[in-house]
C-alpha cells in the first residue's frame, strides 16, 4: 500500500487512472471491478448462446441451426453461465468488495493471491473462450462419459482445462475468505455480530475449498481417457462411466450452493436494509449456510437415480436430499418474518429482494418434486429440470447478484443509478423471467427431454412462451447494464449511507478510500442493531 | 397447434401413482408458496415505510416459531421421501412374469429385439395389461429410455445392463425418446412405442419378419464361441455348469457370494476375471470385442432360459430342483477341474 498512505482518504477509484493502476491493484475493491467486468462479459456471453437456443426452439423442427451447432450452442451456454459466471459473480464481485470492510478490515488477508485469482479466472475464460472460438465443444456443461471421452470430437480438452483453471481462482478466494473472516474481523466484531453476507461468504468458501479440487480432479480424469485411454471410465478396459458423474456431481451439487449461499446472504442484508430491522432469527440463518453446506456435500446421487445406481444409495440420497430442503425453507421463512413491523421500503434493491423471494421459492419448492425418486425418474433429463435449476441459478442468484449490485453501487461507484428505471428493469426481469421458464415446467411434466434440437410439434405453443419471455428477460437485463454504465459517468454523488442502513461499510465515504478505514473501528453492537443506530451515528 | 396439451397422457400402471405424488407436492408446495407470497404482500403493505427515517420496530425472533417452521417442513419432506420411494421401489422391482424385450441403444437409434426373434428399430410394439420388461444395454455412449405416457425412464450404460419394466394400460401410440444427451442427432434418436390388443399383438408377432428366435440364435453362439466345451451341462466342465443359473446366487472364490442377474453374466462374459466362482480357476478367456451387444443379449436371453427344466439340449444329469442355488452342484464339482 505504498501509494496509499501517501495521501489519505483518497477514494479507491481516484488512486491511480493507469492501466498498471488497475491490473497490478492489490486493492479488494479495484479487484472487485475487474471481476465486474470479467462476469459480465461472461454473461454477456452466455446469454447471447441462451438467445440463440431459445431461437431455436421457436419451431419444432431444427431449422435455424445445424444440430452439431445448436449442441454447442446449449453446451457452451451453460459452461460460460455456470463456472464463468454464476459461481463467481456473488462472492468474487460483492463478496470481494464487501467481506473486507463489513468486517472492518482494510483488505483481504492475502491482497496478491486475490489479484491472482483473477488473473487464473481470465486465463481459464481465454481458454474456454479459445476453444469457442475454435469451433466449440458439445459435451453439454457436464462433461458426461463415455461421451466426452470416446465420441465428441470437439475441443472438449481445451474447454475442460479453462474449467480446470479458473476452478483454481475460485479456491483461492475461498482460502482467502476463511482466512480474512477468522483473523482479520476488527476489535469487537465477534462472529454473531458478522452480517449474515459474511456467514454465508465463510460457507460459501468452505464449499469451494472442499468441492473444486475434486471436479478439477474428474476433469484431468476426462483429458487423460481421452487422450491416453487409461481406462479409467470406458468399460471395455474395465473402467465405469458412471463413476464419472459421482466425481462430477460430488462437486457440482455442492456448486450450486456455492452460486446460491451468497445469494442468499446478500438478500440478507437486503431484507434487514429495506425494512431497518434486524433478521428475524439471526442465528437460525447463519447456521442454516452452514448446514446447507454441510449437507450439501452428501446429496450429489440425486442426479442420478436413473443411472443405475444401487436402490440403497438412492434412497439415502433422497433423504438427505429432502434434510436438505429444510434450512433453505427456515431462511426463507426468516426472512418473512423480519418483514414483520418492519419499515419497509420499495427501493429497487427491495424490489429485487421480492423478486428473488418469489423466484426463489419456486425454484427451491419444485426441487422438493425432484428428491421424491419416483417422481423424479418420470421428470429426470426434461424441461422440469431445466426450469427448477433455473428458478433457483438463475431466478435466484441473479435476482440477489443484481439487487446487491444496485444496494452496493452508490458505496462501489460513489453514485446514483436512476431510481424509476432500476424499480422498472426489476419488474421486467421478473415478469420475463416467469413467462421463460414457468411453461418449461410443463413441458418437462408433459415430457419433453432436455438438450433437444427438435421437438414433437404439440409443444410448440408453450415454447414461443419461453422464447418470447427469453426476449423481455433479456431487455430486462440489458437496462441495468446501460443506467449502471450511464451513472457511472453522470449519476449524482451518493453520500456514505443514501438507505440509513446499519453495517460497517456505511460509515465509510462513498466511494471508500482505499485502506476503506482510516482508523480501525471498534464493534459494539450486533449486525441490524437499527433500534439503536441513532445512537450509534450520533 | 391450437390443441395445445399441458398433461401427459396416463398409459401405464405407473402412471397414476407417479401423478398422485405430483399432485399432492403440488398441492403442499402451492400451499407454501401462496402463505409466503401473501405474507409478504400483507407485510410489505401493512408495514411500508411512512417516513424516511422510520425504522423498524425490533423483534428478535421467537425460538417456538423456529422450531414450528423446522419441524413441519421436515415431517412433510419425509412424507415425500417415504412416498418417492415407494414409487421407486414399485419401477425397481419387476413381477416375475414378465415379457421380456431386449434394447439396445446406439446412437441414434433403439434397437428392440423380442425374444421369438421379431427385430424393431425406433418402433416398440407390446401387448396391453402385460407386464414388459426391457433389458437394456448400449453399444456407444449413454442413452436413456423414456417414455413419458409410461412414466418410465432408465439410462442405457456402456459396459452394464439395466432393466425397466412397465404395464400398459391403453392401447395406443407413444413416444419413446432418449433423454441421456449423446451427441449431434440426441432429438432424433426418437420412436413410438404401440400398444396393443393381446390378440393384435400376437398376430402382429406372428406377421413380423422374424430372424429367428433369440435362444437359438444364443444358443447358436453359446455352440459357435465355443462356451459349450467348458460350460458343460454336467457339473464336469473346466467352467461351472449354467444349467439353472439365473436368479440364484453364486459364491465366489473370494468367500463373497453374488446374485446371478443380468449384470453378472454380462461381467462374466466380458470382464471374466472379475469374478471367480468358488472352485473354479479363472482360465476363461474374455469376449470383449468378440461379441456385438445385441450377441450379449442373445446369449444373455439363452443363458437364462437354460434352467433345470429349461428348453436346452437334453441332459441326462438330475439337476437339482427350481430355486435351489446352482452355485452348490458346481462347488461340488471343484475337484473334477484341472
Amino acid at each position: 500500500m505504498d501509494t496509499a498512505t501517501a495521501a489519505p482518504r483518497v477514494d479507491y477509484l481516484e488512486n491511480g487512472h493507469t492501466w498498471q493502476s488497475w491490473l497490478l491493484t492489490r486493492d479488494h475493491k479495484r479487484i472487485a471491478l475487474l471481476y465486474l467486468f470479467g462476469v459480465t462479459f461472461f454473461f454477456a456471453v452466455g446469454g447471447l448462446f441462451a438467445l440463440m437456443v431459445r431461437l431455436e426452439l421457436l419451431t419444432p423442427l431444427g431449422d435455424l441451426f445445424e444440430a452439431e451447432t445448436y449442441n454447442k450452442l446449449f453446451t457452451m451456454h451453460g459452461v460460460a453461465m455456470v463456472f464463468f459466471f454464476l459461481i463467481p459473480a456473488v462472492p468474487a464481485v460483492l463478496g470481494n468488495f464487501l467481506v473486507p470492510i463489513m468486517i472492518g478490515a482494510k483488505d483481504l488477508a492475502f491482497p496478491r493471491v486475490n489479484l491472482l485469482s483473477w488473473y487464473v479466472y481470465m486465463v481459464g475464460g481465454l481458454f474456454t473462450m479459445g476453444a469457442v472460438i475454435l469451433g466449440g465443444v458439445d459435451t453439454g456443461w457436464t462433461f458426461y462419459t463415455p461421451y466426452s471421452t470416446a465420441a465428441s470430437n470437439t475441443h472438449v480438452i481445451m474447454t475442460g482445462l479453462g474449467v480446470f483453471i479458473s476452478g483454481f481462482s475460485s479456491i483461492l478466494t475461498g482460502f482467502n475468505f476463511i482466512v480474512t473472516i477468522h483473523k482479520m474481523r476488527a476489535p469487537g466484531m465477534t462472529w454473531f455480530r458478522l452480517p449474515l453476507f459474511i456467514w454465508a461468504h465463510y460457507a460459501t468458501a468452505l464449499i469451494m475449498i472442499l468441492g473444486t479440487p475434486v471436479v478439477a480432479i474428474a476433469i484431468v480424469l476426462v483429458a487423460l481417457e481421452r487422450t491416453l485411454h487409461i481406462g479409467i471410465f470406458d468399460p471395455t478396459l474395465g473402467g465405469d462411466p458412471v463413476l464419472y458423474q459421482h466425481l462430477f456431481w460430488f462437486y457440482s451439487h455442492p456448486a450450486v450452493y456455492v452460486m446460491v449461499l451468497p445469494a442468499m446472504g446478500v438478500i440478507s442484508e437486503l431484507i434487514a436494509a429495506g425494512a431497518r430491522k434486524e433478521i428475524f432469527g439471526y442465528k437460525f440463518v447463519a447456521f442454516s449456510s452452514l448446514g446447507i453446506a454441510l449437507i450439501g456435500f452428501f446429496v450429489w446421487g440425486h442426479h442420478m437415480y436413473v443411472s443405475s445406481q444401487s436402490i440403497f444409495a438412492g434412497l439415502i440420497f433422497s433423504v438427505l436430499t429432502y434434510l436438505v430442503a429444510v434450512p433453505s425453507a427456515v431462511k426463507v421463512f426468516n426472512w418473512t418474518a423480519t418483514l414483520y413491523k418492519g419499515s419497509i421500503s420499495y427501493d429497487a434493491p427491495m424490489i429485487y429482494a421480492f423478486g428473488f423471494l418469489g423466484l426463489f421459492l419456486i425454484g427451491g419448492l419444485t426441487g422438493l418434486f425432484l428428491g421424491a425418486m419416483g417422481l423424479d425418474v418420470h421428470v429426470h433429463d426434461t424441461y422440469f429440470v431445466v426450469a427448477h435449476f433455473h428458478y433457483v441459478m438463475v431466478g435466484g442468484t441473479i435476482m440477489a447478484y443484481l439487487g446487491g449490485l444496485h444496494y452496493w453501487w452508490p458505496k462501489i461507484s460513489g453514485r446514483l443509478y436512476p431510481e424509476g428505471w432500476a424499480r422498472f428493469a426489476a419488474l421486467v426481469i421478473f415478469v420475463g423471467f416467469n413467462l421463460t421458464f414457468f411453461p418449461q415446467f410443463l413441458l418437462g411434466y408433459m415430457g419433453m427431454p432436455r438438450r433437444y434440437h427438435m421437438y414433437p410439434e404439440e409443444w410448440q405453443v408453450l415454447n414461443v412462451l419461453s422464447t418470447a419471455g427469453a426476449s423481455i428477460l433479456g431487455t430486462g437485463y440489458l437496462l441495468p447494464m446501460i443506467y449502471f454504465t450511464w451513472s457511472w459517468r453522470k449519476g449524482p454523488k451518493a453520500t456514505a449511507n443514501p438507505w440509513g442502513a446499519t453495517g460497517l461499510e456505511w460509515t465509510i465515504p462513498s466511494p471508500p478510500p482505499t485502506e476503506n478505514f482510516i482508523e480501525t473501528p471498534i464493534v459494539t453492537a450486533p449486525a441490524y442493531d437499527y433500534a439503536h443506530q441513532e445512537e450509534h451515528v450520533a | 397447434m391450437f390443441n395445445i396439451p399441458l398433461f401427459p397422457e396416463q398409459a401405464s400402471g405407473f402412471a397414476g401413482r407417479v401423478d398422485n405424488l405430483y399432485f399432492f407436492i403440488t398441492a403442499v408446495t402451492a400451499f407454501f408458496a401462496v402463505l409466503v407470497v401473501v405474507l409478504v404482500f400483507v407485510f410489505a403493505t401493512k408495514y411500508r415505510r411512512r417516513h424516511a427515517d422510520q425504522v423498524g420496530v425490533p423483534v428478535h425472533g421467537a425460538l417456538a416459531l423456529e422450531i414450528t417452521w423446522t419441524l413441519i417442513p421436515l415431517v412433510l419432506a419425509m412424507v415425500m421421501f417415504v412416498w418417492g420411494a415407494s414409487v421407486y421401489f414399485a419401477l425397481a422391482k419387476p413381477p416375475s412374469d414378465t415379457m421380456e424385450i431386449y434394447t439396445v441403444g446406439k446412437r441414434w437409434m433403439w434397437k428392440f429385439q423380442h425374444v421369438t426373434g421379431q427385430r424393431e428399430i425406433n418402433e416398440l410394439h407390446v401387448p396391453v395389461n402385460k407386464p414388459v420388461k426391457l433389458i437394456i444395454g448400449s453399444e456407444d455412449v449413454i442413452h436413456s429410455v423414456y417414455v413419458p405416457a409410461f412414466r418410465v425412464k432408465m439410462d442405457a450404460v456402456p459396459g452394464r445392463t439395466t432393466t425397466l419394466w412397465f404395464t400398459a394400460t391403453k392401447p395406443g401410440r407413444y413416444h419413446l425418446f432418449c433423454t441421456e444427451y449423446c451427441g449431434m442427432k440426441h432429438s432424433g434418436m426418437v420412436g413410438w412405442v404401440t400398444v396393443m390388443e393381446p390378440q393384435a399383438f400376437q398376430t402382429w408377432l406372428a406377421g413380423g419378419p422374424a430372424s429367428g428366435n433369440m435362444l437359438e440364435a444364443g444358443q447358436k453362439l453359446f455352440t459357435d464361441l465355443a462356451c459349450v466345451t467348458c460350460h458343460r451341462d454336467d457339473s464336469g466342465g473346466r467352467g461351472p455348469s449354467l444349467k439353472g443359473l439365473f436368479g440364484t446366487t453364486v459364491r465366489l472364490q473370494t468367500g463373497a457370494s453374488v446374485k446371478a442377474d443380468e449384470n453378472y453374466l454380462r461381467e462374466s462374459i466380458m470382464s471374466p476375471q472379475a469374478k471367480i466362482v468358488e472352485g473354479y480357476q479363472p482360465l476363461m478367456p474374455t469376449f470383449q470385442g468378440l461379441v456385438s451387444e445385441e450377441q450379449l443379449m442373445q446369449l444373455l436371453a439363452y443363458i437364462k432360459s437354460i434352467g433345470p427344466t429349461g428348453t436346452a439340449a437334453p441332459t441326462a444329469t438330475t439337476a437339482a430342483p427350481a430355486g435351489q442355488p446352482a452355485a452348490q452342484p458346481a462347488a461340488a464339482g471343484a475337484p473334477a477341474t484341472p
